[in-house]
């Protein structure tokens, strides 16, 4: 997860300052020290890290935190407030021109993930805001970039318009934009080929694309493990092209994505989305917030219950709360609501949103999805009956379901304790009256 | 080396002109500070390195280095301060045992890497400097995953003049390295090169595929000389150390090949990756074009970074 390391550099630092009283100036500066190289080792830009160090100390060495009782404390909130506000402090969304249609143009170097963005972008915007994008084949050059677009066009269901390599770009975008007028598509997302920031000749052609087929916002394609050079390609391609906002890719590797900062300390425009997997659907607005919380080590929790909105089934959910209270909780139910936990995605990637997963206490937590299949298997291979009451589950029946499954008996014993446990958790949680609220979903596995 | 690539060391200036200017300006400055080894001259050395993405701890150890030469020595002053310099960034660097020219063939040669770091654009480069010296060249689309990454190789191999031994999207990669190593055979190719899907090294199905491919290799191609190049962006920061250590781990990469270093990005975490873990870079690729790949020169490399 993005930022893994630095969470764990700047926790241990503040470790040092949190068994303290008062602080030193001294002390602050030592600080700050540890911070400094934990954001270089993140890929910040250094001069980006010289002018966040400098805002933090001076704030820092002020009275604000000296005279705090909780000094570390103190440190860790300037931190994060400042970090907030280097890559600002609130989700940018993309604007939808009053026109009618929009049209939004992906730049960037080669490989930092523009094809693959300008499908997921795209199928964001069908999904979230309704509407109906087009994609456009601008890279003549990469050999077989045309046929990739059509390619991911077509995994995420959305049309795309080509007229081969032999085109202009420029003349490809314009003939795009009216296509999709004709068409009546209201989004047009044109794919323009990778280039270099020093390639004036190619960078002339995007300053013709943008003067021609006139994009309502121009997006740059920023790879999150990019390194100090982010400043800049950024910067280049603001002065040249003029930019609205970014797109981070890659930020499910385990880069700390120091680039982010980088790129929105240099071009002062908001980060819009980031790339977060393999699938046409792995895409999510970029939060500030989150992201800094993240840095900090306190977890991603706003993401992980929009995800779980997003995923869960809210009449399913009233119906389990229902069951929950009347205490008729099947392993029918507990498979039902282990496969609405799956639908939130691989669940390592769940996990690493939860505060204290990463570098808390728990240890490196090992959760496998293929544990999770063998759940299922194993509910599966019971009778209807069965599944609706456990208790007439007898050593010949369950070595029938091992078989059935694939697995052992321990492994059939060890699901149905754990359902045991769950259900009795359960009930509790009904008894206490603090069972899952009205209209809210609740996910009791995680 | 200069000598044989008269192009290299002038495309890798021009691109790196604009920054090589402010690096030299700055070593300039800096050592019109004076001969002595003051702490400020050494933090700013150690800011040069930071910048072309050598890494904190890598910083710190050859500024360290450095001081102490200088301490010891005391004849190291003015421009020789930037000579010893480059001396310490030179022997970080691994050497390459086997030059690029003079390997023995048939050879076969696995190619991975993270997403987009420009793994098939190397192979067809690599396949057509083969191709330039007479070899028999085939290659293997065992990227089955991303779209169209087959067709792009089909492209490079006819720019190059190497055949594509291929399967269909979406099919197992092994199978294709299968029969890719049976062409290799059959046909007595001079050099087979494999081009495998992007994945990022954190993810731990994408790994285990990439082992299974290697073990097939090891399996089917017993006796042959097998290389494992590892394709870097030169525009990565530090997370280029931990995708070599996990390639290394799992696949047992034994070169890197640094792409897209006609940018300004300077791929200065070779020198972490030659320190930390001892795998030489085979190869630079510098251009869009189909000759714009060279074979690593540590002294231009270097000279490149310094100015």
């Amino acid at each position: 997860m993005a930022f893994e390391g630095l969470t764990e550099k700047l926790q241990n630092t503040f470790k040092k300052l949190r068994g303290k009283g008062k602080l030193s100036e001294k002390d602050v500066k030592e600080g700050m020290r540890e911070v400094k190289l934990a954001l270089l080792e993140a890929d910040v830009n250094f001069l980006v890290v010289k002018d966040f160090i400098k805002k933090v100390t001076d704030r820092a060495v002020g009275s604000e935190v000296m005279d705090s009782l909780t000094p570390g404390q103190q440190l860790i909130k300037i931190v994060r407030e400042q970090l907030i506000e280097l890559m600002g402090t609130v989700p940018s969304k993309i604007v939808f021109s009053p026109s009618g249609v929009t049209i939004i143009m992906l730049v960037g170097l080669q490989g930092a993930g523009k094809t693959t963005a300008a499908a997921k972008i795209a199928k964001y915007l069908e999904k979230h805001h309704g509407k109906h994008p087009l994609l456009v084949a601008c890279d003549v050059y990469r050999p077989a970039a045309i046929k990739q677009l059509h390619v991911v066009g077509e995994k995420a269901g959305i049309p795309v318009f080509s007229m081969g390599d032999k085109a202009k770009p420029s003349d490809i975008a314009k003939a795009g934009v009216s296509e999709a007028k004709k068409t009546g598509r209201d989004v047009v997302i044109l794919d323009t080929a990778g280039r270099l920031h020093v390639d004036d000749a190619l960078m002339l052609e995007l300053e013709e694309m943008k003067a021609q087929a006139k994009p309502d916002q121009v997006l740059l394609v920023v790879d999150a493990m990019t390194g100090q050079d982010a400043v800049n390609v950024a910067e280049s391609f603001n002065r040249r092209i003029g930019i609205d906002g970014v797109i981070l890719t890659k930020l499910d590797g385990d880069t700390r994505g120091g680039a982010a900062i980088s790129v929105k300390a240099v071009t002062g425009k908001p980060i819009k989305f980031a790339g977060t997997g393999e699938k046409v659907e792995d895409i999510e607005l970029f939060y500030p917030d989150r992201m800094a919380s993240r840095i900090l080590g306190m977890g991603d929790v706003l993401t992980l219950i929009e995800k779980a909105q997003e995923s869960f089934d809210q009449k399913k959910a009233a119906e389990l709360t229902r069951k929950i209270k009347s205490q008729q909780f099947t392993l029918e139910d507990f498979l039902e609501q282990l496969n609405q936990v799956r639908n939130m995605g691989p669940i390592d990637k769940i996990m690493d949103m939860i505060p204290g997963m990463k570098t808390g206490k728990m240890g490196p937590v090992e959760v496998d999805d293929r544990e999770l299949a063998r759940v299922e298997a194993i509910i599966s291979s019971m009778t209807p009956e069965e599944r609706r009451d456990p208790s007439i589950l007898n050593g010949s029946r369950r070595r029938r379901i091992a078989a059935g499954s694939g697995t052992t008996i321990q492994q059939v014993n060890r699901l149905l304790k754990q359902y045991e446990q769950t259900r009795k958790l359960m009930k509790q949680l009904a008894e206490m009256g603090k069972g899952p609220r009205k209209g809210k979903p609740g996910f009791p596995f995680i | 080396m200069q000598d044989k690539h008269p192009g290299l060391l002038s495309r890798l200036m021009q691109g790196l002109v604009k920054s090589r200017e402010d690096i030299r300006k700055k070593l300039d400055g800096i050592l019109a500070l004076g001969g002595k080894p003051s702490p400020e001259m050494l933090e700013e050395l150690e800011e040069v390195l930071i910048t072309a993405d050598a890494g904190v701890d890598t910083s710190l150890e050859v500024i360290n280095t450095l001081g102490e030469r200088m301490r010891r020595d005391k004849s190291i002053t003015g421009e020789k301060i930037k000579e010893e310099l480059k001396k310490i960034l030179k022997e970080m660097l691994e050497k390459d045992d086997l030059s690029a020219d003079g390997e023995d063939f048939p050879v076969i040669i696995l190619v991975v890497g993270v997403n987009g770091v420009g793994k098939t654009t190397t192979i067809g480069k690599l396949a057509a400097l083969y191709r330039s010296k007479g070899k028999k060249v085939l290659t293997a689309a065992a990227d089955t995953f991303r779209a169209a990454a087959i067709e792009q190789l089909q492209v490079w191999g006819q720019r190059a003049g190497a055949d594509v031994i291929k399967h269909s999207e979406g099919s197992d990669p092994g199978a294709v390295v299968f029969d890719a190593l049976g062409a290799f055979k059959a046909r007595k190719a001079d050099v087979l090169i494999i081009d495998t899907a992007g994945r990022l090294h954190n993810k731990k199905n994408l790994m285990e595929e990439l082992k299974k491919v290697k073990r097939i290799i090891n399996r089917e191609a017993e006796g042959y000389r097998v290389e494992t190049y590892l394709v870097l962006d030169a525009t990565t920061g530090q997370n280029a150390l931990a995708q070599a250590k996990t390639f290394k781990e799992i696949t047992d990469i034994t070169g890197i090949i640094l792409t897209k270093l006609d940018g300004t990005a300077k791929g200065g975490i070779v020198f972490a990756i030659g320190r930390e873990l001892g795998v030489p870079v085979k190869y630079v690729g510098i251009g869009e074009g189909i000759e714009d790949l060279q074979p690593f020169d540590g002294e231009i490399f270097v000279d490149a970074i310094l100015g």
